[in-house]
């Protein structure tokens, strides 16, 4: 399976990401190597093989039900670009 | 040609824990905007979510009480897609293995009973909320609360099973009563604690196949499901009648307007890129805890409905009104206990007392009169200190003052005049106070007896005993 520019654009779009023309071409070869270095694997019969979806045996790690203070609003907010009345603030969102 | 709907509905319910699903900020309601963030639900880099426990089981209790059954095993994955809301750029949902698969819910359109399927119920994370520039500061701006970001929800997907509208709004009823039984969410369609979005397509009757659906979302209380539904099945009807095809699409029903409209804002096709949450371990449910879950699983409403037909000879109706939620029957059934005859009890509840609440905005919950005291006025009027009539008088004031019946009666000289000699005085008081309707009564108006009852009822400001009335005014008018 080849990687098209049509689907680099599409990937870049749902990712939020602008490219130029050398970048785009750049990531197309990227992309289709890493394919074919995966397709090795086809090699190989799994059909009865689960596949992997965690590699540590472990299962059911959980917390108790209980609160604990949260960050202060201060320090959340200090990441955000702009903030006002202790809502971050972000471009018009049009739904 | 005569079509015939068909509607899923996805309903997301906000599971009532203490904390939210992958970190210990609190769920809490109305705190200030972003008080309720830590790294985690802020998805910071280098985090760990961890696994509440309390939202396994609360999604476990649900999925058995609708008879699905839990996977012994299951994951969870990430949905991708960007929007402000969603700090992390995905949510933390479950996909190719949720807890529970399959159930039932049943439902009584109409005084029948229909089963409506479940595909499946699933656990995953609220993202924040987004208020617009409009409503707060900048209207070119829009804002961000992150408070609700990270609290749990359960994911209820049924069959399309559903043929109209009401059935749509009975489903959502009767799992808002379950979830409310189960004290897994508090139900509240409009704080959006229960959330629902529909799938509708029409189809030609008989046919197997499903038609093109439209996603209706922004629904936000039962009137408006059910209008949104109306309203989207008349719109398809239109298009297809006249020849047309229906467009694939996630309309959003404007509750002003009373229509649905397109989206605007999603012009591409949403593409999640699901895969397995690496962060999260798998979650293995074994029999012990499933046995422990079951156990504490109350009385639920279809069984204590047929238990108050069976138990206390109440009628369908009367039954399945009490049994919505488990306060109200908790309450029918304590007046019931002290008052054993149900059928008059049930009548006050869902007359004078649904009335009075609805009026008043209350909840049953939060009911003036006690439970105990309906019961004590009940005996009242069994035993003749008051009539029916004067009853609903000492219940408003009950209702306004929380007072017991007795006492209310006793302050306001309510009690009953049941002397005969008393009430006879007042009759014939009103008898030669009224000389020409009582020559057209003995001439044949025997309808006048209403007017004279009347007459002595207002004399006796209400009090006089109405059987005792009618039996002196019958004789005397002779």
């Amino acid at each position: 399976m080849k990687i098209t520019d049509a689907q680099v654009e599409y990937v870049a779009q749902l990712a939020r990401l602008e490219l130029s023309p050398e970048e785009k071409a750049r990531l197309r070869d990227q992309l289709n190597s890493i394919l074919e270095y995966m397709e090795k694997l086809n090699e190989l019969n799994t059909d009865e093989v689960e596949p992997t979806s965690h590699v540590l045996p472990i299962t059911n790690v959980m917390k108790e039900d209980r609160v604990e203070p949260s960050l202060s609003r201060e320090a959340s907010l200090a990441n955000a670009p702009n903030h006002e009345d202790g809502h971050i603030r972000v471009p018009k969102i049009i739904e | 040609m005569e079509l015939e709907t068909v509607i899923g509905l996805e309903v997301h319910a906000q599971l009532l824990t203490r904390s939210k699903i992958f970190c210990t900020c609190t769920t809490e309601f109305g705190r200030a905007p972003n008080e309720s963030a830590c790294p985690i639900c802020l998805g910071m880099p280098g985090v760990l979510p961890v696994l509440n426990r309390t939202v396994v089981e609360f999604a476990m209790k649900l999925g058995l009480a609708v008879h699905a059954t839990v996977a012994r095993s299951c994951r969870f994955a990430r949905k991708n897609y960007f929007y402000p809301d969603l700090p992390k750029g995905y949510q933390i949902s479950q996909f190719e293995q949720p807890l529970c698969v399959g159930g039932h819910i049943d439902i009584q359109p109409n005084g029948g009973s229909k089963r409506i399927g479940l595909t499946r119920i699933h656990m995953e994370e609220d993202a924040g909320k987004l208020i617009h520039g409009e409503n707060l500061g900048d209207p070119n701006s829009s804002y961000v609360d992150l408070n609700r970001a990270g609290i749990p929800l359960v994911e209820i997907v049924s069959e399309p099973d559903l043929s109209s509208p009401e059935e749509a709004r009975a489903y959502l009823l009767k799992l808002k009563s379950l979830l409310q039984y189960l004290e897994v969410c508090d139900g509240n369609m409009e704080e959006g604690s229960l959330r629902c979005d529909a799938n509708i397509s029409l189809r030609p009757k008989g046919a197997t196949a499903l038609g093109t659906k439209t996603e209706i979302k922004n629904m936000n209380s039962f009137r408006n499901v059910q209008r949104a539904l109306e309203y989207e099945i008349e719109r398809q009807r239109a298009i297809l009648s006249g020849g047309g095809t229906i467009h694939q699409e996630t309309r959003l029903w404007d509750a002003t307007q009373g229509v649905t409209l397109p989206m605007r804002s999603k012009e591409h096709a949403h593409d999640y890129r699901y895969f397995p949450e690496p962060d999260l371990v798998p979650l293995v449910v074994d029999e012990a805890w499933i046995v422990a879950v079951r156990a504490t699983i109350p009385e639920l409403p279809d069984e204590k409905r047929q238990r108050f037909e069976r138990d206390y000879g109440l009628p369908a109706y009367d039954a399945e009104v009490l049994t919505t939620s488990r306060p109200l029957a908790d309450y029918f059934e304590t007046a019931a206990r002290r008052y054993p005859k149900p059928k008059v009890v049930s009548n006050w509840v869902m007359g004078e007392l649904l009335g009075a609440l609805n009026r008043s905005g209350k909840e049953i919950g939060a009911c003036p009169i006690a439970p105990e005291n309906l019961a004590e006025l009940l005996q009242l009027i069994d035993a003749g200190t008051i009539s029916g009539k004067i009853a609903k008088t000492v219940f408003e004031e009950m209702f306004e003052t929380s007072a017991s019946p007795r006492a209310i009666v006793a302050e306001k000289g309510l009690t009953q005049i049941s002397d005969s000699s008393a009430v006879e005085r007042v009759v014939d008081e009103v008898i030669a106070a009224n000389p020409e309707q009582l020559m057209q009564y003995r001439a044949g108006r025997t309808k006048l007896l209403g007017f004279f009852v009347g007459q002595v009822m207002k004399a006796t400001h209400g009090k006089a005993n109405p059987q005792l009335v009618n039996d002196l005014l019958r004789e005397k008018l002779r």
